[in-house]
Parts: C-alpha cells; sequence; structure tokens
C-alpha cells in the first residue's frame, strides 16, 4: 500500500509502487488538470508540487512519493486566485491549453525561489513545452505574477 | 460593399428550426465577471437542440444567458471567443452573458450542414463564417425586437435594441432578451436584416479576453484524454513501425496474468493491449514482440528519398503555371542564379497526444475525441463502424494541438476497430512514441529555382521546378489526375513579385511515409524557398532585400504596407553588432500577408539565437486583436521549432525520432521577443491568422542568418547547417 496526501487529501493506495506518480494522480485519484505529454519528463505537461518543489509526475515513480505531499492544479488554489493564475488569466495566455497546468505549476514553484526573476532566470528554470508558442505571454505572466506576489 | 460572397448562406440557417424544444440543458459555469464573458463549460461540447433557441447558432435562456453554438472547434487559436463576438456584434447582447459551446455535428448532419461544413482547417474560421454569424445575430436582433413589439402592439421600427434589452423609448417600456426569446423562437420575419459593414463595428475589433481562458489555468478544461465513461477500459497500441506494414503473429504470453491486463487485440497493422489502467496497459505493450511484415519499404531511409526528390528535379515536370516565355528570356543573358532548396518531413507533435473515446453499441457509437473536423469524424466512424452516420455521436473537446493532425482522426478509426473486438468502452491514447512516429508529416520536397537578372539587376525570368510529396493522394482525398497539387505550389505559383517570365513545375511523388496538412501547409515550405531565393536574387543584384522586393511589389499596396511595416518597425537598415543579422520576408497564405524580420545571433559554437521577430500581417480585418497577436506568435514560435530543429528522419523504413528528446521544439531559452503589428488593407480582404504566422519564419530567420554569417541555408533546419561564429 502507498500512502500519500494529494491536495491535503490522505489516500492509500494499493497500486504498484513503480507506477509513475502521474497516472496514479490521473487514473486512480481522477484528478485530470495534469496531463500527459511525453512520459519522459521532456515537456513538463505533468508538472505538479512534491512538498513544495515542482517535479515532473511522469518521471517520478508512486513509491518514492510514499509519504509526501502533493500538490496539483486543482490544488494550487480553490478559486484560481493564486498569483500566477491570476496572471495567466490577465495576460490570456492559454491557447490549446493542454500544457498550461504544468506551465502554471512550474511558475508557481519557481517564483517561490526567484520572487524577483530576470529574463535570463526564466530562460534557465523554465523548460517546459508549449507548441502553440505561448511564450512571449508566459514571461509576461511570470514577471506579472512576481509583481502581484510582492503586492 | 464589403460583402464578398464566399460561402454560399442560406436563409434556412438563420429561421426557427423545426427542431426547436424546450428544457435544453446548459453546462454551469462560475459567474460571468464584468468584462469577461460566461464562458465555456469544462468541454466545449453541448447538449443537443438546448432551447429555446432562435436559430441554430443561438439559444438565450429565460435568465438572460445568451448561448452561442461555434461552427469551429477550439484548439488555442480562439475560436470560441471569436465566433461569438460575430454573433454578438449583431446581437446587441450583453457580453458577460454570452456562453459558447460547439455546434452539434450530429445536428449539422441532420439540418443540412446549417453550420457549414465544420471543419477548422485552412485557417477558416473567420474568414468562411464570418457572414453567417453575423447574419445570425442580426436575424435574432430582429426577432427579439418583433417579439417585443408585438407584445407591446407597436411597430418594430419604434423600438430598439442595446445590452440584451428591447426598448420602446415612446412609452419607456423595456424587456430584456431572457423574457423575448420564447415569443422571439416563433417569429418569422418577412426579410432578413441586411448585416453591418466593417466601419459600423462596435464590438469586433475589440481586444476581449479568450471565453477559455479561466477553464485552462485550473485544470478544469476537459480533453478528450480526460474522458472518463462508466465501464471504460484502457488500451495502449503499436503500430507496425514501418508505414504500410502488416502485423503477422504475436506472442501473448509475456503479458498473461499481468496484473490489469484484460487482453491483447491483434489488429490487421497493429496490435494493443487493453488493461483497466493505462499504465498498466502500456507496460504490457512493451513486453510484447510482434512480428511485422514490413514489406519492401523496410529498406529504406532519408538519404534515398533525398535523393529521389532531388533525382526528380532532373525529370518531367507537370506546368502549373506558365506565364510568358522563360526559355526566350533565359536566352536573351543576363546574369543567371539558380539554388537548390530542401526541406525534411515534419511531424505535428501537439501536446495532447493523438487519443480517443469510443463507445460501440450495436446501434449507436460514442466518440470522445479531439478533432479538427467532427463531420469527417462521423464519416469515418462510419466507415470503421459500419454504423449509419445518424448513429454517431461525436463529443468534440477541447483539442490539444491541432496543426492539421486532428483532420483526420487515425486514432478514433483504430479506437473502433478496438471496441468491436473488446465490447467495452474504450479509451485508446497513443504514446509519445507512437504520435511521434504515427503521424501524417509535413511533406519532404526540393526545389529547384533559375532566374536570370536584367542590366537594371531585375529578374527577367522565374523557372521553378517542385517535388514534393502529394497530401491529397497520401490521404486519399483525390488522385490529382492532372498532376498539380495547389497545396504542392501555393506560395511558388503564386509568386507575388512581378517578373514577366514564369514558369512552376511540379512532379508528386510519395514514398511509403504517409503526409498531411502541417500548419500552413505548402507554404511552410514554399516560403522558405522562394523567400530564402528572391533574397539570392537580391545580394546577387548588389541590391537591398528590402528594397528589391518593394521594387518587385509596386503598386501592391497591400503587400507594401506589411513590407514598409516590418522594416520600419525592425529598424531595418541600422547595424548591428558582428555575428548578428537581420532577413526580412513576406507571403501570401489563407488570405492574408505575413511579413516577418528576425534578428538574430550566430553564436560562438555556430548555434543561431533568434533575439527578435518583428511581424505585421495583413488579414484584411480583425475581430479580436489579443487573438490575433497571439496566432502571429504562435506561428513564429511553431516556424521556428521547425526552422532550427525540426526534421523526421527515417532508417529503415521507420521514423528515427521517438520522443521530444530527439525531435527538439522551441522552448522559453529559444523564443525571441515578437512584435506583432496588424497592416489592415480592410476592404474586401478576411483573412485566416493561424496559419500564416508560420509561413515567414524560416525564411527570414535563415536571410538573416545569411546577413549575419554569408552561409546560404538551402536546406532545413539549421542545426544541420555548419556555421561559425567568431
Amino acid at each position: 500500500m502507498i500512502s500519500l496526501k494529494v491536495n491535503g487529501k490522505a489516500y492509500r493506495l494499493d497500486i504498484e509502487p513503480e507506477t509513475p506518480l502521474l497516472w496514479v494522480i490521473r487514473d486512480e485519484i481522477g484528478l485530470t488538470g495534469t496531463k500527459f505529454g511525453c512520459g519522459i519528463a521532456q515537456c513538463g505537461a505533468c508538472t505538479v508540487h512534491i512538498n513544495g518543489e515542482a517535479v515532473r509526475s511522469c518521471g517520478i515513480v508512486v513509491g518514492d512519493v510514499d509519504g509526501k505531499e502533493v500538490t496539483t492544479i486543482e490544488g494550487l488554489s480553490p478559486d484560481s486566485k493564486h498569483p500566477v493564475q491570476q496572471a495567466w488569466l490577465a495576460e490570456d495566455v492559454p491557447q490549446c491549453g493542454y500544457c498550461q497546468s504544468g506551465q502554471i505549476m512550474a511558475a508557481a514553484a519557481f517564483l517561490k525561489e526567484h520572487p524577483q526573476p530576470t529574463d535570463a532566470d526564466i530562460d534557465a528554470n523554465l523548460t517546459n513545452i508549449c507548441r502553440c508558442g505561448t511564450y512571449p505571454r508566459i514571461r509576461s505572466a511570470i514577471h506579472r505574477a512576481a509583481a502581484l506576489m510582492k503586492s | 460593399m464589403n460583402q464578398i460572397v464566399r460561402t454560399e448562406i442560406s436563409r434556412r440557417q438563420f429561421v426557427v428550426s423545426s427542431t426547436a424544444a424546450a428544457g435544453g440543458l446548459l453546462i454551469s459555469v462560475a459567474l460571468p465577471k464584468a468584462a469577461r464573458a460566461a464562458g465555456t463549460g469544462m468541454q466545449p461540447y453541448g447538449a443537443d437542440e438546448a432551447a429555446p433557441e432562435i436559430n441554430a447558432f443561438l439559444a438565450i435562456h429565460p435568465d438572460g444567458t445568451i448561448l452561442i453554438r461555434s461552427p469551429h472547434q477550439e484548439m488555442g487559436q480562439g475560436a470560441i471567443t471569436a465566433m461569438p463576438m460575430i454573433v454578438a456584434e449583431e446581437l446587441e447582447c450583453d457580453w458577460s452573458k454570452v456562453k459558447v459551446e460547439y455546434a452539434s455535428a450530429a445536428r449539422n448532419l441532420r439540418d443540412h450542414e446549417v453550420y457549414g461544413p465544420m471543419a477548422t482547417v485552412g485557417s477558416r474560421g473567420v474568414r468562411t463564417s464570418w457572414q453567417m454569424l453575423l447574419q445570425a445575430g442580426a436575424s435574432a436582433r430582429e426577432r427579439l425586437i418583433a417579439a417585443a413589439a408585438h407584445r407591446w402592439n407597436v411597430p418594430a421600427s419604434t423600438c430598439t435594441a442595446a445590452n440584451s434589452t428591447v426598448t420602446h423609448a415612446q412609452s419607456g417600456r423595456s424587456l430584456d432578451y431572457g423574457a423575448l426569446a420564447a415569443d422571439a423562437a416563433a417569429i418569422k420575419l418577412d426579410k432578413e436584416p441586411a448585416i453591418r459593414t466593417p466601419d459600423q463595428f462596435k464590438l469586433i475589433g475589440k481586444r476581449l479576453p479568450r471565453l477559455d481562458t479561466p477553464v485552462k489555468i485550473n485544470g478544469t478544461a476537459r480533453f478528450a484524454i480526460d474522458t472518463k465513461v462508466p465501464g471504460m477500459v484502457y488500451a495502449a497500441v503499436a503500430a507496425c513501425p514501418v508505414f504500410g506494414g502488416k502485423l503477422k503473429s504475436v506472442d501473448e504470453s509475456p503479458v498473461r496474468g499481468r496484473r490489469g491486463v484484460l487482453q491483447v487485440v491483434k489488429l490487421d497493422n497493429a496490435v494493443a493491449v487493453v488493461a483497466d489502467r493505462f499504465w498498466r496497459a502500456k507496460e504490457a505493450l512493451l513486453l510484447l514482440k510482434p512480428e511485422w511484415d514490413v514489406g519492401p519499404a523496410g529498406t529504406t531511409d532519408s538519404v534515398q528519398f533525398a535523393k529521389l526528390y532531388r533525382d526528380t528535379l532532373d525529370g518531367p515536370m507537370v506546368n502549373a503555371r506558365s506565364d510568358g516565355n522563360v526559355d526566350d528570356a533565359f536566352a536573351k543573358g543576363g546574369k543567371v542564379v539558380e539554388a537548390t532548396y530542401e526541406a525534411p518531413y515534419l511531424a505535428h507533435a501537439t501536446m495532447e497526444p493523438l487519443n480517443a473515446t469510443v463507445h460501440l453499441q450495436a446501434d449507436k457509437l460514442e466518440i470522445w475525441l479531439g478533432s479538427q473536423s467532427p463531420m469527417g469524424t462521423i464519416k469515418q466512424a462510419a466507415a470503421a463502424s459500419g454504423l449509419k452516420p445518424e448513429q454517431i455521436v461525436v463529443h468534440n473537446c477541447f483539442i490539444g494541438g491541432g496543426f492539421g493532425r486532428r483532420s483526420i482522426n487515425d486514432e478514433m478509426r483504430q479506437a473502433v476497430l478496438l471496441a468491436k473486438q473488446v465490447g467495452k468502452p474504450v479509451k485508446l491514447v497513443w504514446t509519445r512514441e507512437e504520435d511521434m512516429t504515427h503521424d501524417r508529416y509535413r511533406p519532404q520536397a526540393a526545389v529547384r529555382m533559375k532566374t536570370a537578372l536584367g542590366p537594371d539587376g531585375m529578374p527577367t525570368a522565374f523557372d521553378a521546378r517542385i517535388a514534393v510529396g502529394s497530401i491529397l493522394r497520401s490521404t486519399g482525398i483525390s488522385k490529382v489526375e492532372n498532376g498539380v497539387e495547389a497545396q504542392a505550389v501555393e506560395g511558388i505559383a503564386n509568386i507575388p513579385y512581378a517578373i514577366p517570365n514564369v514558369r512552376v513545375g511540379c512532379m508528386l511523388k510519395n514514398t511509403h511515409v504517409p503526409v498531411m496538412f502541417w500548419r500552413s501547409v505548402g507554404s511552410s515550405q514554399n516560403a522558405f524557398f522562394v523567400e530564402s531565393y528572391i533574397d539570392e536574387m537580391a545580394h546577387a543584384a548588389g541590391q537591398d532585400p528590402y528594397q528589391f522586393r518593394r521594387k518587385l511589389l509596386a503598386g501592391k499596396s497591400d503587400f507594401l504596407g506589411v513590407l514598409d511595416t516590418i522594416a520600419q518597425k525592425s529598424d531595418w537598415g541600422k547595424p548591428l553588432g558582428p555575428n548578428r543579422g537581420r532577413g526580412i520576408a513576406i507571403h501570401e497564405c489563407y488570405g492574408s500577408i505575413i511579413g516577418q524580420v528576425a534578428e538574430v545571433t550566430v553564436k560562438h559554437d555556430g548555434g543561431v539565437r533568434v533575439d527578435r521577430v518583428v511581424a505585421a500581417v495583413d488579414c484584411g480585418h480583425v475581430v479580436n486583436p489579443g487573438i490575433v497577436e497571439a496566432q502571429i506568435q504562435s506561428g513564429v514560435i511553431y516556424g521556428l521549432s521547425a526552422a532550427l530543429y525540426g526534421e523526421i528522419t527515417i532508417k529503415d523504413g521507420r521514423v528515427v525520432q521517438n520522443n521530444f528528446d530527439e525531435y527538439e521544439v522551441v522552448r522559453l531559452a529559444d523564443a525571441p521577443k515578437i512584435e506583432v503589428y496588424l497592416a489592415l488593407s480592410g476592404g474586401k480582404k478576411w483573412g485566416g491568422i493561424g496559419e500564416p504566422g508560420t509561413a515567414a519564419t524560416a525564411p527570414a530567420v535563415a536571410n538573416a542568418v545569411f546577413a549575419a554569417t554569408g552561409t546560404r541555408v538551402r536546406s532545413m533546419p539549421l542545426k544541420n547547417v555548419k556555421l561559425s561564429g567568431a
């Protein structure tokens, strides 16, 4: 049995410990905001927080998350009011939207480490793929979120 | 007059439908905020026939909610914001009460294509539906006014409509749309109202927030891959790695008894594992070692294909265009410039891997899918299932990237074939590896262009020969019996430059690799060929590439408007530092003209960094400038991924690249600063916006690389080109 907490709720799951966390979140727990994009931790569509750190959930097995706290996009805020979500809304970032949960989760964790990021910080740390090319607006939204968090 | 007849509009589309029924369901949404429309539900498909509808495009609820049905699908390009904006322009409704959902494909089938073809391809959304949507809004508004006038027993001409309210000023009475909708649905107008002309637009042209953003920032937007239906099982599939090959046999014993594994299903050209969870299905599939009959294509590779396309350039061609006499012009002499260009296969690599959920029953097939063409989906599903089109229900979801790939639904067809053997609802998900190795690719191509420059340095003749895969033959859409495919020659045969003698030859050659529409289609490679080559001509003539184009476009005010905008905004001509350069490109496709100036730095390791792209577009009219800006940025990034990294290669008949580690794409660090300007010519032009942005990026970047290094890039991608930085 694997024990983990997702968005504050405790789960005990009878599941193979080598199951990637992504599939536990999506298919066992039923939270589908976290997306499958590549399965090899390349694209970041599956980014969640584990004990507050951004992790690509397709690349970590659930056995390694035993006893840890996982936050998914659904748990980032109860009402889409997290500063990153508010910035994303204000900048109208998403296009197809598929990668955006991962982008937002990556940005939220990044801003904790880099409260006043430069473009170079963003480039060096945020590597999630968006095939719609929302990058210019992601960049603006990250700066906006940083300002929101400061105020 | 701004009304060009692009689509036949029938009155039937705007009069009340005989199938209107009461009590339709609406998906609940969060409370609307000021200036933001009520938006979308978690899923974009709706309950069929929500009522009381005023016409096929809109229903108004008693509480005043305006439900607008979008004939086009949402894959990021903003259709489900732009479509309701156009309806609301005429409807005079309260924008904060607007909700949008997809128009129903089943309804479209029953109702003689009341929504038109519904194919979200070819950047067609706005440019093929604007008149019909304006008319739908105007018609509904007039009927709401007529309903109020009737109730008050006053002439309709004394009533006005604004902000979802009909007012009779003389008596000070007013009624909101919600209270009038049921009556309005029964009104027949003597004649349909005329639609507004662009100078009268109030809502169209505003930078309104997208309707789908709220559900795309909190994980609630439902994509096909998020579908869950009762009793559903999961399938992972591996098709024969060589296109056209067949499954010979597979030993099922390695997966027998594995937890959750329910069944191994054999298809003609694929094997699938069905399990109670996707991950279990996918892991089990990896244990199978299917034997394939790969056929003769199993010995082919990209080296052979490159030779095939180059050799084809020396053989016979079919004329796609012949103006003047090219041979005579060359015979007269002048400086000859000749160059051969090549472009590789490219994958679409949508963020959401292909997937489909199907529930096949004896007399009904339900499909949850991300499809760019729900009518095409019905047709394809009918063929795969043996059911009648009217027995098929497509729940089209938010589409996690289309770029052309989702206009033919291979994944859905495969899911239906699996469901026939499984007997339960099946959710089939292609892994990224399956998606990348079983795409239908942007065709590989080679082009040779030759020109003669007159004493003034200007070209007297342009002779182009194109060897490329046929998309229409590969997809089975057409046999292209005359040998000239519009998609193959677009952007070359209609070269906009004033050259007196032009000949464009075309030879379609397909390999076993399936090819299809890839964002901007033929223009995606042909703009690279032509715009790079024009740059070569300019340099051969000793002229500035911008001024050279200017001369060749003399008198074409729309092209010049775009060209001058990008030149001015990019500081064209202003010196840049060492190893830096600017490149310019302009191209017309999908009814729009796109121009771009790229500014690049060639790094010490020879890598190319694109620092800035200045883009201008003439799409005639703009519905939502925020969306146009985003689409041009999007197109530039998509084109840049291809220019810097994109190539699908073949070895032993198979696709070499499996995932994003081998098929690299642009990430934030590669993303340039992109400025987007509108250079609108207005008038009759209503151009598309989803694809043009992609076409001009590769040539602008390649021309900038030439400016920085003196190295002419004649084949893509740039990662394969040896450059030396200082």
